[in-house]
């Protein structure tokens, strides 16, 4: 643990040692406000809730969290500091959790800072508290999520343009699953297990769901497991190239 | 203390590292040597637990690196080739964060922290970004990274790679202090480094180990061993003493340099013939810049095994 919170400490701070964090965080909230208020229709549904708010995540999160974790291992691996960090004596398991948790802390304060949308509902009108709450977790697991497909997609390239564009794809794949547009091209022919499974498959049903305000365990245990998958496949990546 | 057994590494087509077993005591300092590509950084980084080995084993201090690598590691401190660091972090936060890793706390934390900036002259750069500092600045912050925790094996690739020969001496004289009780092996590709800090050296090339020896004995496999070279004042003896050192028993070939008015007499193979050629001097009264006795080339011993 003490090692985990190492690589933490220092990989959290090395996002706030450039001004590429703040930037970062400043157009995570300009597009959450803009999503929300104008294709959203925040105002004219004149529904005390943050459904528009929520509704866009999966879509900013699909170029914003590409874009924090393209730089986890594959500034690690150009640079050569991966094998001065993996010849410490640190587990490749403290390392990877480490770096994954830092990301994830740090889109964690980036959406904890969209507060003020929260406050601005509570003013307007009276909204159930209770799911909102639910979406913010909804929505962080489903950060979580991104962030580990990230991780992976980091470990497999020393470039992080490559990174970034690898890890997009996957993220675009994973949300596509539960889109009507895939989902209907299965229904056509498919029976209908099938066409449940591939539905499964997405973030979006997933995160739909909570973002409703219903915590099922079976979507909390989605994002969980498809976050341990992400990042056992890191290691296993890590572990294979890590020297190349 | 590092031990290897047949360590091998292949990759697709190439075996980068070909069987390499050798041993390294407390108070060794192993210089390894080789041409570029020849496997020393492979070598290291096997024994660093950086990559697994195909084949072959590599402990330190009696900690398999495989095996027990959370104990292997903490018994070694290791320089990786290139000296990497976090470009974004000061000197001080990153060895910091190293001390993290390496459990050091408190009073002794401290008190390495400060040895270690004091020792590799890092104290004025300490609250400096790494980015910003030159090469052999950064070179150093990765020397002190490696010894902040005192540890009983020191592998260092490179290390005096960048450096100006003061700086050279500096960590040379580092090394040499550290020795007494440590296993220090050292990748070098600079000759006379090895005579400078290495109490042994291993020479490799295409993965395999083609010489291990004392830099002495290393020399001593030089043709140019016992070689004796007169430095002549007067050019108009420079032929007469040429031919005077041919016509000498046990001399094997004489090399002369005009420009310099150099001659010197390469013996046959183990023979000695500084006195003969002292002898033959003070006889025939050449007028003498200077006479020297060599104890080989480790360039041209170093040409010959890995060419």
């Amino acid at each position: 643990m003490h090692h985990i919170a190492t690589i933490m400490k220092r990989e959290l701070a090395g996002y706030f040692a450039t001004p590429v964090a703040y930037v970062f965080i400043l157009i995570f909230l300009v597009l959450a406000a803009a999503f929300t208020f104008y294709l959203g229709g925040f105002y004219e549904r004149g529904q005390a809730d943050l459904a528009p708010f929520f509704t866009f995540h999966p879509w900013l999160y699909l170029f914003l969290i590409p874009a924090i974790s393209m730089r986890l291992w594959a500034e690690e691996r150009r640079s050569g500091t991966i094998e001065l960090l993996l010849t410490q004596p640190v587990t490749l398991w403290q390392a990877v959790l480490g770096k994954f948790f830092a990301a994830w802390a740090f889109t964690a304060a980036a959406l904890a800072l969209t507060f003020p949308i929260w406050i601005t509902v509570n003013y307007l009108g009276s909204p159930d508290n209770g799911v909102i709450l639910a979406a913010y977790l909804g929505s962080l697991l489903m950060a979580g999520a991104f962030l580990a497909v990230g991780s992976c997609m980091s470990a497999l390239t020393r470039n992080q343009v490559i990174a970034f564009i690898l890890a997009a794809v996957v993220c675009f794949a994973l949300l596509l699953a539960g889109f009507p547009l895939v989902l209907d091209a299965f229904r056509a022919w498919a029976p209908q297990a099938l066409v449940d499974a591939v539905a499964s498959l997405s973030f979006l049903t997933h995160f739909e769901a909570i973002a409703r305000g219903v915590l099922d365990l079976r979507d909390l245990l989605y994002f969980g497991l498809t976050m341990a998958f992400f990042l056992i496949a890191t290691a296993i990546v890590l572990d294979a190239r890590k020297s190349e | 203390m590092i031990r290897t057994e047949r360590l091998t590494k292949r990759y697709d087509t190439l075996t980068a590292v070909d069987g390499v077993g050798f041993e390294a005591r407390p108070g060794e300092v192993l210089g390894f040597l080789g041409p570029n590509g020849a496997g020393k950084t492979t070598t290291m980084r096997m024994i660093a637990g950086f990559i697994a080995p195909s084949e072959g084993s590599a402990s330190i201090c009696g900690h398999d690196v495989e095996r027990a690598p959370l104990a292997a590691r903490a018994a070694l401190g290791y320089l990786p080739e290139g000296a990497p660091s976090y470009g974004e972090m000061s000197v001080r936060g990153f060895l910091e964060f190293v001390a993290s890793l390496r459990g050091l706390a408190g009073e002794r934390r401290r008190e390495r922290l400060g040895h270690v900036l004091e020792r590799l002259a890092l104290g004025p750069v300490a609250a400096q970004t790494i980015d910003t500092l030159s090469k052999g600045f950064r070179r150093r912050v990765g020397i002190a990274q490696a010894i902040l925790h005192d540890p009983p094996v020191l592998i260092l690739d490179e290390p005096t790679d960048g450096l100006d020969p003061n700086q050279k001496h500096e960590v040379r004289e580092l090394i040499g202090e550290m020795a007494a009780d440590k296993t220090i092996v050292v990748s070098t590709h600079i000759l006379e480094e090895v005579d400078a800090v290495c109490t042994r050296a291993i020479i490799i090339a295409n993965g395999r180990i083609v010489a291990d020896d004392t830099p002495q004995g290393l020399a001593a496999r030089s043709r140019y061993h016992n070689a004796v070279t007169l430095r002549l004042e007067h050019a108009a003896q420079f032929g007469a003493a040429r031919a005077a050192l041919e016509a000498l028993p046990q001399v094997g070939s004489v090399e002369a340099a005009e420009r310099e008015l150099s001659v010197t007499a390469v013996p046959v193979t183990g023979a000695r013939i500084f006195d003969a050629v002292n002898a033959l001097a003070a006889r025939e009264g050449y007028a003498l810049k200077g006479i020297e006795l060599e104890s080989g080339r480790l360039d041209e011993v170093f040409r010959t095994i890995t060419a």
